[in-house]
């Protein structure tokens, strides 16, 4: 691995002090995946730590399910490396790589029961039959379903199939889990009881967890560190809580959670211009009068009485969402989205106070919001506006 | 509910033709068959009498009997035998999207039976294609026809499409999600298709058998052309009994006798089948 791929990753913000936990399990280089004229992957650069829990975001086919394969062996790269450990285990097939699988779709074998699904990998290992019997019996337990072991997989229900197909994997103690979108068939409130045991279970088992999703809640909710990916590029890696509120550009801004995202310029360090403001900022390191994107969440945006010195602006639309209210506010010519616990009238003029380290300047890229097509002028006057899909801060013509 | 009866009631009307055509041409003919097998003909007309089965277990027609069902076996394994990797190749990735390979093995089956089986008359007949380039060559000819080889690769040449065409489907609607998981768990390819590729290619195996024995233990046709004018399996001595002796009691008896031993051999067969489904095999 070239010592640009490692500043690249820093760059990337998971910078680690303690060199212990800096260790690399498994390291993807300069990846590429062609499939015919499709590029699906392209130039993928990421390392996943020992014991890890490490998620791969993105919307559907953004090349997460095909990373995964890469690292699974299912998928061989067109160009590129993967390395286990300081080795490449490009030449080796899935069956000699010490990873294991949780599918999509569960992949139970109809023609073996509960327990002699479980006990698949052990007994292709040619363990004693005593020894397979008790782990798989530990595992049962682990996964909440001793007793099911003579049960047929045609007869368990969604949540059951799912906890053996992860004791199916965990069982033959791989050094790294992989998971693709295993929750995905689940009921909102299985899922949700499932995240936990999941989360849970890889704290329990020292395992490296690598895990597909496109729901960015989940992802929030379980990773140590979550890779938002889109077009086959790695957009943004980081902790959870530094995607959210460091996003890198406007796509993952707008992919985890909501974000009014605006057009602005950087006037010189700590200082941004937008909506024909002035504002004090966190951010430095632009060239001056530099083109940015502004990215302000929701929930960011102090609803306070209206005056001159701030932002202002017209409630528009008003939702009960239960923990607080959404607004939508129209006012120096952007469509704003805020959350206040605080009920405003539609129709009611209120002021938006926005603290400097809740600005989030980020460089323009190919995702930087194209305010044209969202002018509010076009779309019907001051009447409700449906901004694009997740994006607010729609402009609105003076 | 009114509407569902009515629906229903329409829908009985509907099979009604076919309860009929069922009753006329397949229940009749076999309570006539069990009738002539169950009576014999004297002068003062037909009386029931059980010697038509006894004379079906003479040695003579055990014997006929007993090659019938060997020579079927027989030719039931070399078509498994020939017939899996066929199915499992043509199922691969490489051969699926071209279904090149599926149309050479079909393209034989819309030629007439009759035809394809005398064209071999014409390979092996003492001064046929194969003896002339022995000759040729300068190698002694050999017998090659009416013989049981003779027989068997006629049985298997005919039939040998029906077990590859089940096993196909079986081994081409198969997940590969599975075999990726089995593949995941440590199985390598020879594992993968122990553990996981032949179980459940099972039922195909099963059926493909099951539409080779059940015509190759009946056959007369092959065996007449193939084995010769004196060649005896159970589908010629039927014929024999009906067209030739015009002993129908008799025929019956050995009718009733075959269409049990079919019986009898399919459910051992799909008994084999849901053991298989338990995971017996791993």
């Amino acid at each position: 691995m070239g010592n640009n791929t490692a500043e690249f990753l820093i760059s990337l913000g998971r910078g680690c002090a303690d060199m212990s936990g800096c260790e690399h399990l498994i390291d993807l280089v300069n990846v590429d995946k062609v499939f015919g004229q499709t590029t699906v992957l392209n130039n993928i650069n990421l390392y996943i730590r020992r014991n890890e829990f490490l998620t791969l975001l993105g919307p559907s086919g953004c090349g997460k399910t095909t990373t995964l394969r890469i690292i699974g062996g299912f998928e061989y790269p067109t160009q590129g490396d993967v390395i286990f450990e300081g080795k490449s285990i490009l030449k080796l097939p899935p069956y000699r790589r010490h990873v294991n699988t949780v599918f999509q779709k569960y992949a139970l074998f109809p023609n073996m029961n509960v327990a002699e699904n479980i006990a698949f990998g052990l007994k292709i290992k040619k363990m004693s039959g005593s020894v397979i019997s008790e782990k798989v019996e530990a595992m049962l337990k682990l996964v909440n379903l001793s007793g099911y072991g003579k049960r047929s997989v045609a007869s368990l229900s969604g949540g059951q199939q799912q906890r053996v197909a992860i004791a199916r994997a965990l069982v033959n103690e791989p050094r790294v889990l992989l998971l693709d979108e295993p929750l995905g068939a689940l009921d909102l409130q299985l899922r949700k009881e499932m995240q936990i045991e999941l989360k849970n279970m890889q704290r329990k088992l020292g395992i490296t967890f690598i895990y597909v999703t496109h729901d960015q809640e989940e992802a929030l909710t379980m990773s140590d560190t979550v890779a938002v990916m889109n077009a086959g590029e790695v957009q943004q890696i980081g902790s959870p809580e530094d995607i959210y509120n460091e996003p890198r550009n406007a796509f993952v801004a707008n992919f985890i959670g909501e974000s009014n995202i605006l057009d602005g310029r950087m006037r010189e360090d700590y200082r941004v211009e937008f909506a024909d403001r002035l504002f004090n900022c966190v951010d430095k390191g632009f060239r001056d009068n530099e083109p940015v994107d502004v990215v302000i969440r929701p929930e960011d945006i102090k609803i306070v009485p209206a005056s001159e010195e701030l932002l202002f602006g017209t409630v528009r639309n008003v939702i009960f969402k239960g923990v607080h209210y959404e607004m939508l506010i129209e006012g120096a010519g952007y469509l704003w989205k805020a959350q206040s616990t605080v009920m405003s009238e539609t129709g009611c003029r209120v002021g938006m106070d926005i603290a400097p380290d809740l600005i989030h300047v980020m460089r323009k890229s190919e995702y930087s919001v194209n305010n044209e097509t969202d002018r509010a002028d076009e779309i019907g006057g001051d009447m409700f506006i449906r901004p694009r899909r997740g994006i607010y801060a729609a402009r609105v013509a003076n | 509910m009114a509407v569902m009866r009515s629906a229903e009631g329409q829908r009985a009307r509907m099979a009604a033709p076919y309860l009929l055509w069922a009753f006329i041409f397949i229940i009749v003919p076999i309570i006539l068959i069990i009738y002539y097998s169950l009576t014999i003909e004297t002068d003062s007309g037909p009386v029931f009498s059980w010697s038509n089965y006894a004379r079906a277990f003479e040695p003579t027609y055990l014997s006929v009997m007993w090659r019938s069902v060997l020579l079927a076996l027989i030719c039931t394994i070399i078509c498994v035998l020939a017939g899996y990797p066929v199915a499992y190749i043509m199922a691969s990735k490489e051969y699926s999207s071209k279904g090149f390979l599926l149309f050479l093995f079909l393209v034989p089956m819309w030629m007439n039976f009759l035809l394809r089986t005398y064209s071999w008359i014409a390979i092996l007949e003492n001064n046929g294609v194969i003896n002339t380039i022995l000759k040729a060559i300068g190698l002694p000819a050999l017998k090659l026809l009416y013989v049981d080889q003779a027989v068997v690769l006629g049985m298997v040449y005919n039939f040998l499409p029906f077990m590859i065409l089940p096993i196909y489907t079986v081994l081409r609607k198969m997940d590969q999600n599975l075999i990726e998981a089995a593949q995941d768990l440590g199985a390598d390819n020879r594992l993968v298709f122990i553990n996981l590729i032949l179980p459940l290619s099972m039922p195909g195996v099963i059926s493909g058998v099951t539409m080779v024995f059940m015509p190759a233990v009946t056959t007369f046709i092959i065996s007449s052309l193939l084995g010769g004018g004196q060649y005896m399996l159970i589908g010629n001595l039927i014929e024999r009994q009906f067209l030739k002796v015009s002993d129908w009691h008799f025929g019956s008896a050995v009718s009733v006798i075959i269409i049990a031993l079919v019986i009898v051999s399919t459910s051992v067969f799909s008994i084999a089948d849901k053991d298989s489904e338990g995971g017996a095999l791993f």
